[in-house]
């Protein structure tokens, strides 16, 4: 962790000077003004959910399949990380739809599937804390079925009528538009991979602890 | 019909007429539909305090999340310390 305070610090500093010149460049989009800018701090980690979610999912089928601790810490890692970008997601949504749609939420087929997905990846964390021993198998295999719905969160808006923009939206986006939106993306990406390494390294760690507590016989 | 008669049915008319014209404007005002540049101030929605309230939360959910680690990362560094003097105590 002391190793990746540093790129940590650096990667959010990026992120801030970067969403400020986003807030103050970027151009205004003519319907919905000002406030299209949440689109900038909801899209990448909307995203970022998804496929955390499915690289969680990968790496708890490994663990399944190949019962290596390295898999089940990474799997771990990547089930915070969907969590704390799937909060990020869900409430910067709704603060743009109050402005765009006239509503908070609605429970529409995009906005209700990735709440259950977000819950399904709280629920693995709940029973990695509270399950005991043996909740790291239960808990992989709950992160398999986590990751077979993240196709369906992200098809949902072509496949049902919804108030959800598509996903032709973001690829046919104009280059003023786009521009921003991607840097923002590397942006949160950068700070996921930063987060996902810092956060094994102290599972390794705790890992460790364990194996000395074990050796040391205390 | 003669023009007498119709001079009157023609008043009667134009009477009738002010006269609806009169009863729908002395009715109170629509109040459903109003330019959003005239709605008071607590009912107006503006996109900054939207914008801000996003990126704000960003920050504390990145931040909260950075010092849980941190948290985790001093419990564990502590208990390798205190687990490695507790050893050292025990060799002969």
């Amino acid at each position: 962790m002391r190793k990746a305070f540093l790129p940590l610090v650096v990667v959010l500093m990026a992120l801030y000077v970067s969403a400020l010149l986003l807030i103050a460049r970027a151009p205004f989009e003519s319907t919905m003004g000002l406030v299209q800018k949440i689109f900038y701090f909801h899209f990448p980690p909307a995203v970022l959910m998804l496929l955390s979610a499915i690289f969680c999912g990968l790496m708890s089928a490994a663990f399944l399949i190949r019962k290596r601790q390295a898999f089940d810490r990474i799997a771990l890692a990547a089930a915070e990380l969907t969590v704390l970008y799937g909060s990020i997601a869900l409430v910067t949504g709704p603060l743009w739809a109050r402005k765009a749609w006239g509503v908070w939420w609605v429970w529409d087929p995009r906005l209700t599937m990735s709440f259950l997905m977000w819950m399904i990846f709280v629920s693995y964390l709940i029973l990695r804390k509270y399950g005991g021993p043996g909740s790291e198998t239960l808990s992989a295999g709950l992160a398999v079925f986590g990751m077979a719905n993240a196709p369906f969160v992200y098809l949902s808006v072509n496949m049902w009528r919804t108030m959800h923009p598509k996903t032709s939206v973001v690829p046919t986006l104009p280059v003023d538009f786009a521009t921003p939106l991607w840097v923002s993306f590397a942006g949160f990406l950068l700070l996921y991979i930063v987060l996902l390494t810092a956060r094994v390294r102290i599972a390794e760690q705790q890992a460790l602890l364990d194996q000395l507590y074990v050796d040391s016989d205390l | 019909m003669t023009p007498r008669r119709m001079t009157w049915w023609l008043l009667l008319f134009t009477v009738g007429v002010a006269g609806m014209g009169a009863l729908v404007l002395a009715q109170p005002g629509q109040t459903e539909f109003v330019p959003v540049s005239q709605l008071p101030a607590g009912e107006q929605l503006p996109a900054a305090r939207l914008l801000v309230a996003a990126y704000a939360f960003v920050w504390i959910a990145v931040l909260a999340y950075v010092w849980l680690m941190w948290r985790k990362l001093g419990k564990v560094e502590r208990e390798i310390s205190e687990l490695s003097s507790q050893m050292a105590k025990r060799r002969p």
